[in-house]
């Protein structure tokens, strides 16, 4: 309303009350406050007498009752039918976000492969890269999920015949079921030996900055960490006396059972999700690349850098900053859709907790209002992080 | 120049003349050489183009082959697609689609439920709807204010009570019920009662401000007429049948749901945009929290909560249709996102523009009507129709809830024993790809059309 | 732009609100003209729409017979298709009137959902289906098994109770929607299909081979299903309990859709007080005194609903079993009319 202001400032002298931008816009806003005010009041005495009026005891006390029914996939917090309900919460809050990561995970990776594929001067490769994004990012995830779950796992071999994957274990159409490692005495000092080897490689990393800066040297950073991170743990696991075992799924009557079974649903949402947001992170890389001044691969090239290096040491730093914030909202992305878990009965939140425990307790204003407050504070997070990263990568003009 | 005097023709070893020349080698042009250059450039890229070779192998033949080549064409019930272990013609181990079955449920994909006798009137809405889109998406054509009004204010009602059947009932909203019984009498009591005191507010304010209430009253009485018009046409009786929502279904739904998400979006879209850059601090604080929170939760939440929440909220006795509350809960998740396209587009416009707008002395909405906004709108008409490809492809989602759009058809159908057979569920599934391929992509080669057509070049 | 406003939000309120808030169902339901009931979104036998959208069953018959009991005819009724999760919600929030949708009578769902059950019309117990292939004898067999079930039912907590203190091991895969489970036992995810037995008998018409596989003796649970009110409505809450005793006491009496004209002048005096010929039974539920009468004529009998829908001549083929007459060695026994 800057216009209103500007006139204000000007000498007016036989204004009327109402014609006042500043007590017009007080005005407004007060009303609206109203209005808003009115809406959720309203909601709220209807919510309360709807329930009062039928009896149904609100309030979050449920949490702390007994679930008593069971969920087929909590790879790392304990749960059995005699949790409570605020248990079933935090199980479906670590599918969600177990999915979430591996799927970022893997999706940046192909996406990135992807993105750079379509640029390609091979013209095979650029073109199946095209191909691939046009053909699966206008194709609904929902579906997508189904394809996988329904038409391409379903066509899995049954408990019976199962697949033999050798050391990967066995696949059917129940699950995979993996390798489970057992951890036997010792294995914690494997474990400190990963933290040692990661706490050296930064160490080393901030250490080879300094002297390249210094001095110009390079050092090989990447294949000293990488081999720091293999090497350390794997003596100290050979020292120790091999403390990791792995157990595998023994055939019982219903063919395969135990080791660390992973289930159609989890893997079909990975595959589709993954596949899916790769092709929307595949356009950002792309437009990401293109942003840089075509000057810069030129420099390089004049430079001696081969186009390997200049992608790495030039381009894609570069490309990074118009590259991270979109990139970001893709992860949000995926984090919200892999609530369509829900379609296809993998446990993660909206799925277990927003549908099981709600059905089961009929206490839907609650639970909704956690569930979508959760969701909530994961996309603030996000988008939080994303302004820090914004504001440390922004280019400083000087 | 000193051998100006030796003549060519004397010296044997001197070529007369120019030879014509060669055509550059085999390996270089042609197939092969475009192969050389575009493939096998080195090493590297010699083995991508192999590795490449290898997975179009992997997936095409093997695709082509399920598809079409194995896939059954005809055939009445599940005996055609079943192998012989599964009781049924084919042999052993054969797999390919079943597409009779797409066949049989075609109508039910495209229509739902909708009776037979009635789908005249789908047609019709989808004809009227092609003819009004048409030269709305063509740069070339002009009227598009008419076009648009068009599209925007009469088609929604045509097509409303041509799908449900028009003859709405209403009973009144104002007055308790005490003094006049809910009727349609009731209703336009109401309404006039409601018209006069609009109108008097709108006097009083008008007065208050010492100003010519005229056109005010004009504008208000207009814009009453108008919904007054709207309201009776749809509780007329055409003599149409009434069809209820329950039985739509397939892609007329999904059609539906996006185009109404999208139409009741833009509204809402571009005043949160206004909103978020207002200088009113309550304002922009209510637009902030409004988009951030639906952006921030996943749509099948909003869509739990719009059928299991909503009608908790309302007062008692108040129930609202499920398609309908599906249809708020879809329009007011992507007014949020078409909020900040529409705020990309208000930041795209130079400041200048603003600027020039308050030195002519135009009031804010003056300004924005006629300068600000049909500029911004048009840098974002691709920002609008990639919201569009998003939202349909996200009304699949209704299926869960139990609408049976296209999808939530597909689904329904998987459980009809009559086909069930280890193929049917990616032969349905298969089909609605290929439906919603075809759709979205379409609506991207659009999007990106309108894209290089707006570019004027003036991107910093 | 305000006035603009306040019209859209005018006309989402006209649009599909249907206001009209009243303590009374029964005068609610009289003036829109029709029982508007709450169904399975399809279970054969129970509530299952055909190709042309009419919907038959068990407890479809219910909901025609109290919209018969208040109107005169089985018609006047419409089907809402409600999934699990939101069936207590669209009753509780008024969307519905009655909810007939094989719900099993819980204490919890009694006394905190605001709901009241108006009786039982099928008792039902929680079965195992398996294929026929893996030579199950017994549920108690079952260790290592993956099962599949519904989300938000009572099957998915007794099956859960029923392997915990039998100490088998077990995978659940609970799916939201009733096709689903059938489905993903069908390709075989799950070893073990689980749900009330008349929905074994239901769902598995929908299995590619019915015949490959078999239910198990055990039953694990008790499941009276029946159909639900809204607390704080005696009257409808009346209505709904004695349509289902007027179709039993119909049975017991021998009063059948085929004869209910006749029987209009039988001697018999229970038969005079049920058929509104003896007595003012009816007006005291705010009905004609032929409301059992017109409940007869609509769907017939409990005997004549439950043979037509889930009887033996159907593909269902369940047997009468508990659900015959006291009188039969059943456990369907209706409160006199008198």
């Amino acid at each position: 309303m800057a216009v209103q202001e500007v006139a204000s400032a000007a000498d007016e002298p036989k204004v009327a009350l109402f014609n006042d931008p500043k007590i017009r816009s007080w005005i407004f806003q007060f009303l609206l406050i109203a209005v808003i005010g009115w809406v959720i009041y309203s909601m709220v005495v209807n919510a309360s007498t709807n329930l009062e009026k039928q009896g149904i005891a609100g309030g979050y006390g449920f949490l702390t009752n007994e679930a008593g029914f069971a969920i087929n996939f909590s790879p790392f917090i304990d749960y059995s039918e005699t949790s409570s309900y605020s248990t079933v919460f935090w199980v479906g809050l670590q599918n969600t976000l177990v999915l979430a990561v591996v799927g970022i995970f893997l999706a940046t990776l192909l996406g990135f492969t992807l993105g750079v594929a379509r640029l390609s001067s091979n013209w095979i490769i650029s073109r199946m890269a095209y191909v691939y994004v046009e053909i699966l990012r206008n194709i609904p995830l929902l579906l997508q999920i189904f394809i996988w779950y329904k038409g391409v796992l379903a066509l899995l071999p049954t408990a019976k015949n199962s697949i033999d994957l050798g050391f990967m274990g066995a696949l059917n159409v129940k699950a995979w079921f993996g390798p489970k490692p057992v951890l036997a005495d010792g294995a914690g000092y494997v474990g400190i030996a990963i933290l040692a080897a990661i706490v050296a490689s930064i160490l080393i990393g901030m250490w080879a900055k300094k002297r390249q800066m210094a001095t110009g040297e390079r050092f090989p950073v990447l294949w000293t960490s990488l081999g720091l991170i293999i090497l350390l743990p794997l003596i100290v696991y050979f020292i120790v006396g091999q403390p990791l075992s792995f157990e595998y799924a023994k055939v019982g009557r219903f063919g395969p059972r135990g080791g660390m079974p992973i289930p159609p649903e989890f893997t079909a949402l990975l595959l589709a999700l993954t596949t899916y947001t790769a092709t929307f992170i595949a356009e950002i890389v792309r437009a990401g690349i293109l942003a840089v001044n075509r000057g810069q691969t030129e420099a390089s090239y004049a430079l001696g850098l081969r186009p390997g290096q200049t992608l790495r040491l030039n381009i894609i730093p570069q490309a990074m900053r118009v590259i991270i914030p979109p990139l970001t909202s893709q992860y949000l992305n995926l984090t919200k859709n892999s609530s369509l878990a829900v379609a296809i009965a993998f446990p993660d939140l909206t799925s277990v907790f927003a549908g099981t425990a709600l059905n089961q307790t009929g206490q839907a204003v609650e639970i909704l209002a956690i569930t979508m407050l959760t969701y909530l504070i994961i996309s603030i997070l996000t988008s939080m992080f994303m302004n820090w990263y914004n504001a440390r990568m922004s280019l400083v003009e000087r | 120049m000193t051998d100006t005097n030796i003549s060519v023709e004397n010296v044997s070893f001197v070529r007369g003349k120019m030879d014509p020349a060669l055509p550059p080698p085999a390996s270089e042009s042609g197939i092969v050489g475009w192969m050389k250059k575009n493939l096998f450039s080195g090493t590297s890229n010699t083995i991508f183009t192999l590795i490449a070779i290898w997975l179009i192998y992997l997936i095409v033949p093997g695709f082509l082959q399920w598809s079409l080549f194995d896939a059954v064409w005809s055939g009445s019930d599940r005996l055609a697609c079943a192998t012989t272990q599964q009781g049924g013609e084919l042999p052993v181990g054969w797999s390919g689609a079943c597409w009779p079955y797409i066949g049989t449920y075609m109508k039910q994909f495209i229509y739902g439920r909708y009776p037979d006798h009635e789908l005249w009137r789908v047609n019709l809405v989808f004809v009227l709807f092609v003819i009004g889109l048409a030269p709305l998406l063509m740069p070339s054509i002009g009227h598009k204010k008419l076009n648009l009004i068009l599209m925007l204010g009469v088609f929604p009602l045509v097509a409303f009570i041509l799908l449900t059947g028009g003859s709405l009932n209403y009973s009144g909203f104002l007055l308790p019920n005490s003094i006049i019984s809910p009727s349609l009498l009731k209703f336009w009591v109401d309404f006039i009662i409601l018209s006069a005191v609009i109108v008097g507010v709108v006097i009083a304010l008008k007065r208050a401000t010492d100003s010519d209430p005229k056109p005010a009253v004009r504008q208000a009485l207009f814009a009453m007429g108008v919904f007054a018009l709207v309201m009776l046409i749809a509780s007329t009786n055409f003599g149409l049948e009434e069809v209820e929502t329950d039985k739509w279904g397939g892609l007329m739904l999904t059609m539906v749901i996006a185009i109404t998400g999208i139409v009741a979006s833009l509204p809402l879209g571009i005043m949160l945009a206004l909103g978020r850059q207002s200088e009113m601090p309550f304002v922009r604080l209510f637009s902030v929290i409004f988009i951030e929170g639906w952006r921030g939760v996943p749509l099948i939440t909003v869509l739990f909560m719009s059928s299991v929440l909503l009608p908790l909220f309302l007062p008692d006795g108040v129930t609202f249709d499920k398609l309908l509350r599906a249809l708020i809960g879809v329009a007011l998740f992507s007014a949020a996102y078409m909020a900040e396209v529409v705020r990309g587009g208000l930041q795209a416009i130079p400041k200048g523009q603003y600027e020039g707008a308050m030195a002519l002395g135009l009031s804010f909405w003056q300004s924005m009507r006629m300068i600000i906004l049909p500029q911004a709108l048009k840098i974002v008409i691709p920002g609008i129709v990639n919201t569009f490809i998003g939202l349909f492809k996200d009304t699949t989602l209704v299926s869960i809830i139990g609408l049976l759009d296209v999808l939530g058809m597909i689904n329904s159908s998987l459980s009809d024993p009559k086909w069930a057979t280890p193929v049917q569920a990616l032969s349905g599934y298969l089909f609605g790809a290929g439906l919603f391929w075809i759709f979205c992509f379409m609506m991207s080669r659009y999007s990106i059309f309108m894209e290089r057509r707006l570019d004027t070049g003036h991107k910093s | 732009m305000k006035l603009k406003l306040l019209s859209i939000a005018l006309g989402a309120v006209a649009f599909g609100a249907v206001s009209g808030a009243s303590a009374a169902t029964l005068d609610d339901i009289k003036a829109k003209g029709f029982v508007q009931c709450g169904v399975s979104q399809g279970l054969a036998g129970f509530s299952n729409p055909d190709d042309k959208g009419n919907w038959t069953g068990l407890d479809v018959d219910l909901c025609r017979g109290v919209a018969a009991a208040v109107f005169g005819s089985g018609d006047k009724v419409k089907f809402t298709p409600l999934s699990a999760k939101e069936r207590f919600t669209a009753l509780q929030s008024g969307e519905i009137d009655i909810l007939s949708r094989n719900t099993t009578w819980t204490m919890s769902r009694d006394t905190q959902l605001g709901l009241n059950f108006a009786g039982v019309n099928y008792y039902d117990g929680q079965g195992f289906m398996v294929r026929k292939e893996l030579k199950v004898k017994s549920a108690l067999e079952l260790s290592g098994a993956s099962v599949c079930t519904n989300t938000g039912t009572t099957t998915e907590l007794n099956v859960a109770d029923y392997f915990r203190t039998n100490k088998l091991d077990y995978e659940i895969v609970a799916f939201e929607k009733a096709d689903e489970v059938v489905g993903a036992y069908d390709a075989g995810r799950c070893d073990v299909f689980t749900t009330d037995q008349s929905g074994l008998a239901a769902q598995r018409l929908r299995l590619t081979n019915p015949a490959d596989h078999v239910v198990l003796p055990e039953i694990i649970s008790k499941e009276p299903l029946g159909p639900v009110v809204r607390q704080g409505d005696d009257q409808w809450f009346n209505i709904v309990k004695w349509t289902h005793n007027a179709m039993l006491n119909a049975e017991e009496l021998g009063v059948t859709q085929a004869n209910v004209g006749e029987m209009m002048n039988a001697d018999n005096p229970a038969i005079k007080r049920l058929l509104g010929t003896e007595g003012a039974f009816g007006e005291k539920l705010g009905l004609g005194n032929d409301w059992a009468a017109n409940i007869i004529k609509a769907v017939g009998n409990y005997g004549e609903t439950f043979e037509r829908n889930v009887g033996e001549n159907t593909p269902l083929k369940l047997p009468r079993g508990v659900n015959s007459l006291w009188s039969k060695g059943g456990l369907q026994y209706a409160p006199p009319v008198r």
